[in-house]
């Protein structure tokens, strides 16, 4: 039986702010808003760890909320507010929380860093002042397999104390 | 004099890039004209290749297309033999065993290809078990399914066996795992036959590519270059199967002309690549009255799947960690590593130590309950003493207390008075808790003879400003080697670590220091990194550039006017055997490591009888690893693999249906997340080692060993169940829950 002809649905034109800029993602509706700021905007901090939802390498927020951006449709993010990795430090100004992986070990292999990253300044935001116990229920979506996530909640509660310290 | 930097918790090297995502993976690299490859695999385990269907509807004269017949040299991925083809060319093995290859520069009608080749495979019988490999149900290698046997023998078992009050046996079996680094494995590929084959991508050992590519190609040493991209997690997953993929990616961009980029989706890095051998231990030990361990018999089994790549060296480590740090007069260990129809099995931190480590301390539990004694004071009567001999007749000269180590791990967890409080309470609660602990050694760099033969060489090359170069094909994949060589270079120099730079791996220009494995890149070539730092400080002393008694600032002067005068500054330095240590390959007997870690590790869980949930709530990790170089680094790697331990232990089921893995996948294969791991207490007990850096030892896969028994022990210890396989599942728990129950009301 012959195959049928593969059918492509039309790409779309996708305006969103990424990182404090306009950006436009020309794509396929359905196409992975993972793959389209990797590959549109070179924004490759974002990692793929699993491409289903469940290891968090590739979380970004979206309109203040943490998502995995392999699991968003390119089309969504029509209108979004989006940052990244990217955006987390002002210019070489690092971020309380990336300082405080660095220096408390929080990052191995890094590749989870990033999307880790995002998880515990996205916590940081909602929540000033988390305890260890809520620190590690806002992580639970971000896979680890080099840390054992010890020095990840050391640094995420580190990075609490300079925070407090410097406010 | 700078402030030395070993000692020091220095911070990772590239942690900078790492938490801006400016570290570059392999995905993260494009190159013009960039093809995507795909890789069309076996569904069947074991069969004859009829024939190769390209179906209809796809623009196949567009599509690069490889099979067996495309590669120029031979067809094998070479390691330790031969065995392993890259592409099936006329038998297939497993499943998932890779056909065909595809490329294209769009990667959506990639995958749509490859989903329509079909493979015209007449299915042969497979086997999936030990016993029916040993039995040799199937002649599936060589002559008789056995990749590698070995055996060691000390004293005389049977007649100890024969004396001994009493005898205690038992068997025990440890599950596949997979590394489940979170960076999937992948590979870009250029080749051409001007050029020769250049792969950049995520691995372990740029030598091992190397030599892979070398045969495949059929080309000389030169023509190839291997090039380490940023790696995020190894674990011994991308020790020897990178070579596949480079093979792969390598192979399409030769027959293309193009660059080729592979990466794995999780799915196909889950069901296709290593993972840790399963494994069985049979036990038979005879034990005196008063609890001296008189004969241990031992017989271990390694399920290495379709090809032997490293088998024959993972049975090795396990056979020789099989019996533990204790002393005992006779010993005899059989063991082999056997052929089945699975996707082979192959490195994974720790390499055939967790398994065997973990058989020995459960038993010694049992043990322990026969003679009557407390598990704690049977190891007291019996762990090896400096000057007494290890299986292997290995005489230890280290200093180690283990009984000391003990003492201070049941310190630090509290370990007595929680055994008898948890006694007490756990009647009439349906969540009990207790607390068990292991006690173990673990080998540093390769076994018996290996570090001779891989003569490793590391190279420091110093810059006109003073800067320091470290060369090495010794990997950072997140374990620290970047910041370790750093310290110690910087130490060797008396510098400031910011002045010394870990050059990328790159075969183009950094010596071959072996691959980074066995716990060896800090103890072993770290050692070399020292010597070579300290031979660019010699020349610049023998020049008269520098005197002994000047300060670090006048080391970029020296280094300055030398290079003017000479040109290049670099010293190089070469493994060289220790006359002290001897390896007897033929008899298994001799100083099997050059030096051990020593751990005791103890873990208090919690098990819901009502579903059969284990939760480690607690976890002290005590060990011996010599000269601790950077603590935050050195706790990082014994909390990682405490939690990697702790999947092996209770959460990590490979499920195989027909030779393949059915959920490979992150949603159903489940690994510790941030909720599953318990508060880890490292604590590091330090005796210099006079033949590491500044006295350093191997670390790295320690951790693995200790971690699963110590929690079934306190499964044990909680329950009264004696579970004798990991993973231990909810399911497999409360069928044990159950059977129990019974027994009592029967
Ligand atoms: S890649 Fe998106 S959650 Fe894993
Ligand atoms: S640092 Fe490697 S996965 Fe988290």
């Amino acid at each position: 039986m012959p195959r049928a002809k593969r059918s492509m649905p039309e790409k779309v034109s996708v305006q969103c702010r990424v990182n404090g800029h306009d950006a436009t993602l020309l794509d396929f509706p359905m196409a992975r808003l993972l793959d389209a700021l990797r590959e549109q905007l070179s924004l490759t901090g974002i990692k793929e760890g699993c491409g289903e939802g469940e290891c968090g390498a590739c979380s970004i927020e979206m309109d203040g909320r943490l998502v995995n951006s392999c699991l968003v449709p390119v089309a969504q993010a029509e209108g979004a507010t989006i940052r990244t990795i990217e955006g987390v430090a002002d210019g070489e100004q690092l971020h309380e929380v990336q300082q405080a992986i660095i220096t408390h070990g929080g990052a191995q292999c890094g590749i989870c860093t990033p999307g880790m990253i995002l998880a515990a300044v996205n916590l940081l935001e909602h929540n000033g002042r988390p305890t260890e116990a809520e620190v590690r229920v806002a992580l639970a979506g971000n896979l680890c397999r080099c840390t054992g996530y010890t020095k990840i909640f050391e640094s995420v509660l580190a990075a609490v104390t300079v925070a407090e310290a410097r406010d | 004099m700078t402030n030395p930097s070993i000692g020091r918790s220095i911070p990772r090297k590239e942690g900078r890039e790492k938490v801006t995502g400016r570290a570059r993976y392999v995905d993260d690299m494009t190159l013009p004209g960039m093809l995507f490859g795909a890789t069309v695999r076996s569904p069947i385990a074991r069969g004859r290749l009829r024939g190769i269907r390209f179906g209809e509807g796809l623009p196949w004269n567009e599509l690069t297309t490889v099979t067996a017949k495309d590669i120029p040299g031979k067809n094998s991925i070479v390691l330790l033999e031969d065995d392993q083809p890259c592409l099936a060319a006329e038998l297939v093995n497993h499943a998932e065993e890779a056909v065909v290859l595809l490329a294209h520069r769009d990667k959506y009608l990639i995958e749509e290809a490859r989903r329509a080749v079909q493979l015209e495979i007449e299915r042969l019988p497979a086997i999936f078990s030990i016993d029916d490999s040993l039995a040799c149900k199937e002649i599936i290698w060589r002559a008789d399914n056995v990749f590698k046997s070995l055996r060691v023998d000390k004293g005389d078992v049977d007649a100890a066996l024969a004396e001994a009050e009493f005898v205690v046996e038992g068997e025990y079996e440890t599950g596949a795992q997979e590394q489940l680094y979170i960076e999937p494995q992948g590979m870009i590929a250029e080749a051409n036959g001007r050029d020769g084959v250049t792969v950049w991508g995520s691995l372990q050992c740029p030598y091992y590519v190397h030599k892979a590519l070398a045969a495949l190609f059929a080309l000389p040493a030169e023509k190839i270059r291997v090039v380490q991209m940023e790696t995020g997690g190894g674990f011994g997953g991308k020790e020897e199967y990178p070579s596949m993929i480079a093979a792969h990616a390598a192979l399409l961009a030769w027959k293309s002309g193009r660059p080729v980029k592979m990466i794995y989706d999780r799915a196909e890095d889950m069901a296709a690549t290593t993972k840790r051998h399963p494994s069985r231990t049979r036990h038979r030990t005879g034990v005196t009255r008063d609890g001296k361990i008189v004969a241990m018999d031992i017989d271990f089994t390694l399920d290495g799947g379709a090809y032997m790549t490293l088998s024959p060296v993972v049975l090795s480590r396990g056979t020789i960690h099989a019996a533990g740090p204790y002393d005992c007069a006779n010993v005899r260990i059989r063991s082999r590593a056997v052929a089945t129809n699975f996707p082979p099995h192959g490195a994974f931190r720790g390499f055939g130590a967790p398994q065997s480590v973990f058989a020995l301390e459960r038993h010694l539990d049992q043990v322990a309950k026969v003679v009557g004694l407390a598990p704690d004071e049977l190891r007291r009567r019996n762990f090896v003493r400096e000057g007494q001999t290890l299986a292997v007749g290995q005489v230890v000269h280290e200093k180690i207390d283990m009984n000391e180590l003990m003492e201070r791990a049941f310190e630090l967890s509290g370990y007595r008075a929680k055994r008898e409080r948890l006694a007490r309470e756990n009647p009439g609660s349906t969540i009990k808790r207790g607390i068990g602990f292991a006690s173990f050694l673990h080998g540093a760099g390769f076994t018996g003879s290996g570090e001779d033969y891989l003569a490793s060489v590391a190279e420091v090359e110093a810059t006109s400003e003073g800067k320091i170069r470290v060369c090495a094909a010794s990997t950072e994949m997140g374990q620290g080697t970047n910041t370790i060589f750093s310290q110690i270079a910087a130490d060797a120099l008396g510098l400031e670590c910011s002045s010394v730079e870990v050059v990328q791996p790159d075969t183009a220009h950094v010596p071959n220091s072996g691959p980074t494995v066995a716990s060896r890149t800090c103890m072993i070539v770290g050692k070399l990194v020292e010597s070579a730092a300290l031979g660019v400080k010699q020349s610049l002393l023998q020049n008269g550039f520098l005197r002994e008694e000047d300060g670090h600032d006048a080391f970029a002067g020296a280094c300055r006017l030398y290079i003017e005068k000479f040109g290049p500054l670099r010293a190089s330095s070469r493994y060289s055997p220790s006359p002290e240590i001897h390896w007897d390959d033929a008899h298994y007997r001799g100083d099997a490591y050059g030096a051990y870690g020593w751990g005791v590790y103890v873990a208090e869980v919690s098990v819901d009888t009502l579903t059969g949930e284990t939760r480690v709530e607690d976890f002290v990790a005590a060990q011996e690893v010599g000269r601790v170089i950077n603590p935050v680094l050195a706790a990082g790697q014994i909390e990682g693999g405490v939690a990697q331990g702790v999947g092996f232990a209770l959460y990590e089921n490979v499920v195989w249906r027909d030779g393949r893995m059915i959920n490979n996948q992150m949603t159903n294969y489940i690994m510790p997340t941030s909720m599953d791991v318990p508060p880890i207490r490292v604590y590091f007990e330090e005796l210099p080692y006079a033949r590491g850096p500044a006295g350093a030892k191997g670390i790295g896969e320690l951790p693995l060993d200790g971690t699963a028994p110590a929690i079934i022990n306190a499964v044990e210890n909680a329950t009264g169940i004696v579970v004798r396989r990991v993973p231990l599942t909810p399911e497999i728990l409360l069928d044990a829950l159950d059977a129990a129950r019974e027994k009592v009301h029967a």
